[in-house]
């Protein structure tokens, strides 16, 4: 059985309690709003984008401390990336946070903090509501997007 | 005394063990388990009498019949309906109140009228509502409450009057334990002759209800949190508003007379009763009505109330900790957020400590939104339950607020 030691890790305290890049981007020229109607975990990223590559990133909004330091440890790694490669990053998130037994991948980085996730069902969209609103972001849709 | 150790004897699931610790079940409020005389009443049925009920001249189809509408019975004693033609089998709290909004609601409201609900009530007893507000033109309004958590009696009386043609309120609020002064709010109701509706889901599970006294004019309580099985419920509806209000599902059994030319439709409470019901679980619900009934209630309450007191005394010391729902006199279930930690995680630490309380909003949004908070966390208190439990989650607390305080 899983500790709870694995899910709460040092990176995932830190973050949570020292969130990077939070809050609003003033000049945004791309945002979305996240829900997530189970927990009541509430999101907004917003976004500055330079040709295809994400310049700068924020984002605000109230939830437990696994979406909030996913949002903060994402927000790290998709700064400076391009839209390809942002998607690329999110699918093996995504792998990493469904898939039981798979490896993570070592490109992952800090991200890979989030792995013990997959053993929490229950938790995993409090981890990918901040991937699925940069996302809707990204793709300029404006509109709100819920993980139900 | 509530000899709280044989009583834990009879429900297997305590001895489970959670993450290799001994199962802290604190969420009662949210479904209850079930003693070992449910769990064989519906294993008994399954493997000894059942077959389709109200149909086959058959020994079999005979017996289920008898069980059925003996569990009938045993609701009709345990809520002291004057009829068991007032007893409305059902699948949870959810679907009796559905009910009652659409067959009642399409009959009796227009344009104009009024209908009364608090801003403690559970998703089950607003949504319906609005949907019967939007089908017929009638308004919603919602009698506000205080900080502690209770209900503003002052407003209530203001907002009563000649429009309001039905009260709808929770027996006890699911997500703060307020109990509402149900009696003297139905009293004050009827007094101008408006239709009144008790959502008794949390009501029932601590003590017997008598709906004659309360002299509301619907009761409605799920089977799961009274120690029976999920999916059965019941209405009760008293038989002069049941008997002008039009069958809401139509099917077998709910009829006398059928061709095509039109249908006759069957006596109370059958009418309202389409299809094959849900007849293991009345019978599950019957046998949990005996299991409850045999309780001493002066000793359960005094049980519960003891466990409310020893959880609050002990909370209240957590550094951090806010109790959310202070109103005087509540039933055994405290809400509560601790700074700096959200209710999921706290959910999931104390999961790993065997420790099962709810966390969310406790489908009353509008309560937490009152509070201005997205969630918080719950744990309730049943007969089962004992102080070392309480001292359990006080410890697993401590262990959330050294992770992640």
């Amino acid at each position: 059985m899983m500790e709870l030691r694995d899910l709460y890790r040092d990176v995932i305290v830190d973050h949570n309690r020292n969130p990077r890049n939070a809050g609003r981007l003033e000049q945004a020229d791309h945002e979305a709003h996240g829900d997530n109607p189970l927990c009541g975990d509430q999101l907004d990223i917003t976004l500055q984008m330079e040709g295809d590559v994400i310049h700068d990133i924020r984002h605000q909004g109230r939830g437990c401390a696994i979406s909030t330091a996913s949002a903060s440890l994402m927000s790290e790694a998709v700064k400076g990336k391009s839209r390809q490669e942002v998607e690329n990053l999110f699918e093996q998130v995504h792998a990493m946070l469904t898939q039981a037994n798979g490896p993570v991948p070592t490109e992952l980085g800090k991200l890979a903090a989030l792995a013990g996730v997959r053993e929490f069902p229950a938790r995993v969209k409090c981890a990918s509501l901040c991937w699925h609103t940069l996302n809707a972001a990204l793709a300029g849709q404006g509109r709100t997007i819920s993980t139900e | 005394m509530l000899d709280v150790a044989k009583i834990r004897a009879e429900f297997p699931i305590l001895a489970r063990k959670i993450r290799n610790r001994p199962l802290v079940y604190l969420d009662s409020a949210a479904s209850a388990q079930r003693p070992r005389a449910v769990i064989e009443a519906i294993s008994g049925y399954y493997e000894q009498h059942h077959s389709n009920v109200h149909r086959g001249v058959h020994t079999l189809s005979q017996e289920a019949t008898e069980l059925f509408e003996g569990a009938r019975e045993k609701v009709r004693r345990f809520l002291n309906a004057a009829t068991h033609r007032e007893i409305v089998f059902v699948r949870g709290t959810t679907e009796a109140i559905n009910l009652v909004a659409q067959s009642w609601g399409s009959s009796q409201l227009g344009p104009g009228d009024e209908v009364l609900i608090t801003w403690l009530e559970h998703h089950a007893n607003i949504v319906p509502w609005q949907q019967a507000c939007a089908r017929t033109g009638a308004t919603l309004r919602v009698i506000p409450i205080d900080r502690r958590g209770v209900v503003d009696q002052q407003a209530f009386r203001e907002m009563l009057g000649p429009r309001t043609r039905m009260l709808a309120i929770s027996h006890v609020s699911n997500a703060l334990g307020t109990v509402l002064p149900v009696r003297e709010m139905v009293a004050a109701a009827r007094e101008l002759g408006v239709t009144t509706l008790v959502d008794g889901a949390q009501g029932v599970p601590h003590g017997p209800v008598d709906v004659q006294d309360l002299g509301c004019d619907f009761y409605c309580f799920s089977g799961h949190k009274l120690y029976g099985p999920t999916g059965i419920g019941v209405l009760y509806a008293r038989e002069a508003v049941l008997e002008h209000m039009p069958p809401w599902q139509g099917g077998g059994d709910m009829i006398l007379n059928v061709s095509f030319e039109g249908t006759t439709y069957n006596e109370l409470p059958y009418r309202f009763e389409a299809g094959t019901p849900n007849i293991a679980g009345a019978v599950g619900l019957g046998a949990a009505i005996d299991w409850f009934c045999a309780l001493d209630h002066h000793a359960v309450a005094a049980h519960e109330a003891m466990l409310l007191a020893h959880a609050t005394e002990r909370l209240q010391q957590v550094p951090g900790l806010t109790l959310v729902g202070t109103a005087p006199g509540k039933a055994s279930v405290v809400s509560f957020t601790i700074d700096g930690i959200h209710p999921h995680d706290l959910g999931t630490i104390l999961d790993g400590e065997g420790v099962a309380i709810r966390t969310g909003h406790h489908c009353a949004m509008p309560v937490m939104k009152f509070f201005d908070l997205p969630a918080t966390a719950r744990a309730s208190f049943a007969v089962y339950n004992t102080t070392a439990e309480v001292d359990a989650l006080i410890d697993a607390l401590g262990v959330a607020r050294e992770m992640l305080g």
